[in-house]
């Protein structure tokens, strides 16, 4: 069953010393491929750190792999996601006419997935519809 | 029986570059003591982490300075074929430029203007909504030695400068002692509103959580109580998810502040109302200073995105998505942006600078950039560089080469390289191209 979310795709600080280690370096890849979820919300949805999701945005769909939010730094009902590869699949190419896809506050809806997906397999996994 | 030969080691000498300049982020520290052993940085004294990250993993590489079509080749086939490229082009797109010196942003812009094509910079998909709003609200702005000396109420508006600039705080923000301040941190106050609860949060004295999606609500909220005006309290926890009395207490400090200071950060420019959001910003900056002295600045990300917004702004009269096909720039964000003229299948050839498009667009600019040829320069390998007809692989600014570059406030800071690159830096490259460029247009200038 899927449940709707907010995604807000943002910065860490492993992200960004990632970009200087290599964008195709594990560090890197770990982090924008990790998605955020409160420690409610994993509570009510029955998912545990690991687990893979399926998110579906108007724009795109992306398979990540779940990790818990530090205590109360996320809200129910918000999901975080270090800004790169994966989150920009979920982007419009509209900008509004601002030239800013919107790239936070994004509508999603999210998709346990019954069996583990192999690690390596999570980009090549990921598609996108036209827009 | 003769002695063996005693084999001396050879040490490499330890060489110390003081006051080098961090071009990792807007805040471009230039404080940072390099020790260089070998052609290999390994310490950066006073970096923050992604200052270390930043100067440590800056390394040589044997990769080739140029790719063809995934093939090396030599420097010269690759001007050449780039020049190529750009001049058969019907609408040429120049992008990326925030991590380039403004020596080298100088050239890109030229290139741009010869060729009838587009110069749009990284600024169009971070600060652009900003960079509108400046337009048309203005910006009561200062320098960050005016924030250091002077701030007592600094509120973070969807920046969390504890993850994205991590000497923030404690180089310009809130622990320096000023002039004003002279109890640094103690005598200021630290207000963050967000979404989430982020880490910079744990630094603030107030965080007020709000309604994703609500910042444009919040503000207006906020410029309301400014004026006066009476609010339903019903009304506002609905708009805003916050309770009308915080927004009342935190007027209040801020009508009290004696230099107020907004920092704000993409959480208002890439969610929705993007421009409207920071127009709102700005204008409550400006309603405030009918009460008391009132800043905002936006935290910029890359270490010369503010580079990028000045030099073409001087040699355009616009800060980024700028078009030169008509012979004279015309800037219409949403038209000549990057992403837009990508998603829109309208460029047909392209040359990417220090930026990661293949990576960071939407999946329709990613898949119409992948069908044009495109010329890509990096200091790393990336998605970008990879699918590039023609990849420079080059020296990495502030490390290996020279130039200037603009802090996040506007204020130019020389760069100190610590050691040579066997690659050419972006300027080198940029202006081979230019000179192509201008000799298969007869341009004899």
């Amino acid at each position: 069953m899927s449940q709707t979310f907010i995604l807000i795709p943002g910065r860490t600080s492993d992200q960004g010393c990632g970009i200087s280690e290599g964008k195709f370096q594990p560090k890197y890849q770990k982090q924008i491929q990790s998605l955020q979820m409160s420690p409610g919300d994993m509570q009510r949805l029955a998912v545990k750190e690991g687990d893979w999701v399926r998110l579906t945005s108007e724009t795109g769909s992306v398979e990540v792999q779940l990790v818990s939010a530090p205590k109360d730094e996320l809200p129910d009902g918000l999901l975080f996601i270090a800004y790169g590869d994966i989150s920009c699949r979920l982007m419009s190419g509209d900008t509004h006419g601002s030239g800013m896809p919107t790239s936070k506050g994004i509508d999603v809806t999210l998709e346990v997935l019954a069996s583990a997906i192999a690690n390596t397999s999570a980009i090549a996994n990921s598609t996108a519809k036209a827009d | 029986m003769s002695a063996p030969a005693v084999q001396s080691e050879v040490i490499p000498e330890l060489k110390i570059v003081q006051d080098a300049t961090c071009t990792f982020c807007g805040c471009v520290c230039d404080d940072i003591d390099l020790s260089v052993k070998d052609n290999h940085i390994v310490e950066a004294k006073r970096a923050c982490v992604l200052g270390k990250a930043w100067f440590l993993n800056h390394t040589l590489d044997d990769r080739p300075s140029c790719l063809i079509d995934g093939r090396p080749a030599s420097l010269e086939e690759g001007y050449d074929r780039a020049a190529r490229i750009l001049t058969n082009g019907k609408y040429p797109v120049i992008y990326g430029l925030s991590d380039s010196p403004c020596e080298a942003q100088r050239v890109a812009v030229s290139i741009a203007d010869w060729i009838g094509g587009i110069i749009d910079t990284t600024t169009s998909v971070c600060h652009g909504p900003s960079g509108m709003a400046f337009q048309g609200v203005g910006e009561v702005t200062c320098s960050l030695g005016e924030v250091a000396n002077r701030g007592d109420l600094i509120i973070f508006w969807g920046s969390n400068p504890a993850e994205s600039h991590p000497r923030h705080f404690t180089r310009y923000s809130l622990m320096p002692k000023g002039m004003f301040v002279p109890n640094g941190r103690k005598d200021r106050t630290c207000v963050i509103i967000d979404v989430r609860k982020t880490k910079s949060a744990k630094a603030a004295d107030i965080f007020i959580p709000i309604k994703p999606r609500a910042d444009f609500e919040a503000l207006w909220t906020l410029r309301a109580l400014a004026r006066g005006i009476e609010l339903d309290a019903q009304q506002v926890l609905s708009d805003t998810g916050v309770e009308l009395s915080v927004w009342q207490d935190l007027m209040a400090r801020m009508k009290a502040a004696k230099f107020g200071v907004f920092f704000f950060g993409m959480g208002l420019t890439m969610t929705r109302g993007k421009h409207a959001n920071t127009e709102a910003l700005l204008a409550l900056t400006r309603d405030m200073n009918a009460h008391t002295r009132f800043v905002s600045k936006p935290n910029r990300g890359h270490g010369n995105v503010t580079g990028a917004d000045n030099v073409v702004s001087w040699r355009t009269g616009y800060p980024f998505g700028v078009n030169h096909a008509r012979g004279y720039p015309r800037f219409n964000p949403g038209e000549y942006t990057t992403t837009d003229t990508l998603a829109r299948r309208e460029a047909d050839c392209a040359m990417m600078i220090a930026c990661d498009p293949m990576a960071n667009f939407s999946q329709s600019a990613r898949e119409h950039l992948a069908s044009i040829p495109y010329i890509a320069l990096d200091t790393k390998d990336t998605p970008t560089t990879r699918a590039a007809a023609v990849a420079f692989n080059v020296a990495t600014y502030g490390i290996n080469t020279g130039g200037t570059v603009y802090r996040m406030d506007d204020v130019p800071i020389p760069l100190r390289p610590a050691f040579d690159s066997p690659h050419p830096g972006d300027f080198e490259v940029l202006t081979a191209i230019e000179d192509r460029v201008k000799k298969i247009l007869g341009i004899n200038a």
